[in-house]
């Protein structure tokens, strides 16, 4: 049992903090534009293609750093160049217009790479055993993945309370009019945080890209999870977002480690059920069949008792 | 109110003559028909939603699925005996979407705006993937199938031809349009106009926007409960892909295409994006791509959608600008198509490579052999293309004068 402990533990942390680098740049954005951008899982999903491509090319270090560098230019283009337009029509029309980006960029995908998944390996450079726990080894890749998540997160922090740069975004954040006023070119802002967000969304996916599927449909698998994350975390808190990925990440990894349903819980309390019960098939459900919809559970659990998330601050 | 009463007769008789129109008189046209009716059905139901209270949903698909389930569950109790024929049996998918739409909408409607859309999207991704885990009543991938055409009679009719089926739907349709129609001039439809464009104000009048938004949530989840009931007869099986994320996606493309402004223009959609989906994939594999370009340019570009559109031209057709509007569309038209033919082929020539590689580099494409393998057909496409574009923004601005031509005039005569 300390094993399986163990391991879902170490798991769990990976997933949060792969979830955590897609909400935090999805909450980046939030907060300073008020969009919910809807292509941003699909700008991760081009991150984990092009490190792919770029890998084939010229290895697997070089693209660790062109693949997130070409989804923050494709970000500030998708701002400078689309967003733009639609901004003064108010929030339902930019998240309208970044669900049918999220389409276009699917199908993009699939012009360049074909319907099914390609062969998205860990890359030799990395894939050796790190340490072993309980007599197996665990992959370096994953030790990796959790060095530049947290490294990231640092990153973000200090980048926003240290520097100069991150004070003016932060209080562009609040008093768009104010800092315009001093002399900043906001606008200019918006174009650099959509930037930032979608590189980190193409870093998630150079490193998420080997530990999931790469397909065409991982954008729409991972993206309602990233939602759920933004929400549950509070629109707009970083620290949040971070919580409720590493939450969410234990959660799912440790329910799929557990074998048990209500009847267990059932039989222990000692509550009989009917056997031809047309609830038998609820309450049979395992566990670990109903991890993936745990996330949905959690947030629509959170909406009822707190609806601003844990770390938000506003209700909206 | 009169003209209001000649619009509804026309629409009767056109939804009645419609399958008879030479061309429409074959089974699979009438099966489209069919399909825009049911895909009307559940766009106007959206638009209760979108257009007229203001609330983006990305979950409306749970409403359509779980209707259609009550729905199919319905007819398999009809088929072992239970004395009630086919036609009704929307109604059974209309109280479940009622149902459904009252528990989840008491949970769903304490926020409008973005916050709506997250949980409406987050519920939509719970309740499908729920019910691939509950199989002995959704049935898993494969779905519940039962028979239209076991069953009581009805008028002596037995539902086994699709021009039946069709009648049915055209019936559904037109009925549950009026009955929207009529809702929204309710003074409940009233104020979830007023919510849609001003929550405060509306509180501050003393109306409870919370409230209204959960009245139009539960009475629009009835209607795309019936639209799930008449896909229930269509196909006579329902399966999880009904309560889809794929499904909602499509119906939001539909009413925002159609234009929400309009109540025409739920409709214009369900008719203009059923009609890509069934044609335009026999044509092309790239059809959802171009469905995505639509969709994003008529977001940027024309907000009104489709109708607002025609109403737009409409305005303007009397007036003395319509003929420089004609002309200058003439100019910019055939850039327009140039520029259109360069990226369609580009999109079509990339996408076969990636999809069917077996299906090696020759291709005929717009009546032209080609050779994929050699550039010559990627840089003729891409000088089309780019040709074309940069004509069409040199063309524009006479389009644009003409328009605002036009716009003086109508105010001219409003002063």
């Amino acid at each position: 049992l300390k094993e399986i402990v163990a391991f879902s533990l170490l798991n769990g942390a990976v997933y949060g903090l792969l979830l955590f680098m897609l909400s935090s740049g999805l909450t980046l954005i939030f907060s300073l534009m008020g969009v919910l951008n809807f292509a941003h899982a699909s700008v991760f999903m081009l991150g984990a293609y092009f490190s792919w491509q770029i890998s084939r090319w010229v290895g697997f270090w070089p693209a660790l750093v062109l693949a997130p560098l070409a989804c923050g230019f494709i970000g500030a283009g998708i701002e400078r160049w689309g967003l733009r337009r639609v901004h003064a029509r108010g929030h339902v029309a930019e998240i309208l217009y970044t669900f049918g980006l999220a389409y276009v960029i699917g199908e993009l995908v699939i012009m360049a790479w074909g319907r099914n998944p390609i062969e998205n390996h860990v890359p030799a450079a990395i894939d050796f055993a790190a340490f072993r726990l309980f007599g197996t080894s665990y992959p370096f890749y994953k030790v990796l993945m959790m060095g530049i998540s947290v490294a990231m997160f640092a990153f973000l922090y200090l980048a926003f309370k240290r520097t100069r740069l991150g004070l003016v975004i932060q209080a562009a954040l609040t008093h768009p009019q104010m800092v315009s006023a001093l002399g900043h070119d906001v606008p200019r802002l918006f174009v650099l945080v959509f930037a930032i967000g979608s590189a980190l969304a193409g870093l998630a996916g150079v490193i998420g890209g080997f530990a999931l599927l790469t397909e065409p449909n991982m954008a729409a698998n991972l993206g309602p999870i990233v939602f759920v994350v933004v929400v549950v975390g509070g629109l707009g808190s970083i620290p949040g977002a971070f919580l409720a990925s590493m939450l969410i990440g234990l959660l799912q990894t440790f329910a799929v480690a557990l074998d048990y349903s209500w009847l267990d819980l059932f039989r222990v309390m000692n509550i009989h059920v009917a056997p031809d019960s047309i609830w038998r098939e609820v309450w049979a459900v395992k566990l670990s069949q109903a991890a993936p919809i745990l996330p949905y559970v959690l947030l629509v659990l959170m909406l009822i008792v707190r609806p601003r998330g844990f770390l938000g601050t506003r209700e909206t | 109110m009169r003209g209001n009463a000649r619009a509804w007769a026309a629409a009767a008789v056109l939804l009645a003559v419609l399958p008879w129109i030479p061309g429409l008189q074959s089974d699979s046209a009438r099966s489209l028909l069919t399909q825009m009716g049911i895909a009307g059905v559940f766009a106007l139901s959206y638009n209760l939603l979108l257009g007229q209270t203001g609330l983006l949903s990305f979950g409306h698909a749970v409403y359509f699925g779980l209707g259609g389930y009550a729905s199919i569950h319905f007819l398999r109790a009809i088929n072992h005996g239970l004395p009630i024929p086919t036609p009704f049996v929307p109604v059974a998918g209309a109280l479940a979407g009622l149902a459904f739409g009252i528990v989840f909408g008491a949970l769903t409607t304490r926020r409008g705006g973005t916050v709506f859309a997250l949980i409406t999207l987050g519920l939509g991704e719970w309740v499908h993937a729920s019910s691939l885990m509950l199989p002995s009543f959704f049935g898993g991938e494969e779905g519940v199938t039962a028979s239209r055409t076991r069953a009581p009679h009805f008028l002596g009719l037995d539902f086994g031809s699709q021009l039946q089926v069709y009648y049915v739907t055209a019936f559904w349709l037109l009925v549950s349009a009026a009955l929207m129609y009529a809702f929204m001039r309710t003074p409940v439809g009233r104020l979830a106009n007023a919510v849609r464009d001003n929550p405060e104000r509306v509180e501050f009048i003393g109306y409870n926007p919370q409230r209204i938004r959960f009245i139009m949530f539960s009475v629009s989840a009835a209607f795309a409960g019936l639209a799930g009931g008449l896909h229930a007869i269509n196909y006579e099986i329902v399966a999880a892909e009904a309560l889809s994320a794929t499904r909602s996606g499509a119906v939001l493309l539909m009413v925002y295409i159609g234009g929400v402004h309009h109540f025409i223009g739920a409709i214009l959609g369900a008719v203009a994006i059923t009609w890509l989906q069934v044609s335009l994939s026999d044509y092309t594999t790239a059809w959802l791509l171009y469905l995505g370009l639509l969709f994003m340019g008529i977001v940027a570009f024309v907000p009104g959608g489709l109708a607002g559109l025609a109403m737009m031209h409409l305005s303007v057709l009397r007036t003395q600008a319509m003929a420089a509007i004609a002309r200058s569309y003439l100019v910019a038209l055939p850039f327009f198509v140039i520029a259109s033919l360069g990226a369609v082929t580009l999109i079509e020539i990339a996408y076969r490579r990636a999809t069917q590689p077996e299906a090696g580099a020759l291709m005929r494409l717009f009546w032209i052999p080609m050779d994929t393998a050699k550039p010559w057909p990627w840089l003729g496409a891409a000088v089309l293309a780019v040709v074309g574009a940069a004509a069409l923004t040199r063309a524009w601005p006479r389009v644009a004068a003409a328009w605002a031509q036009a716009g003086e005039e109508l105010h001219g005569q409003r002063a």
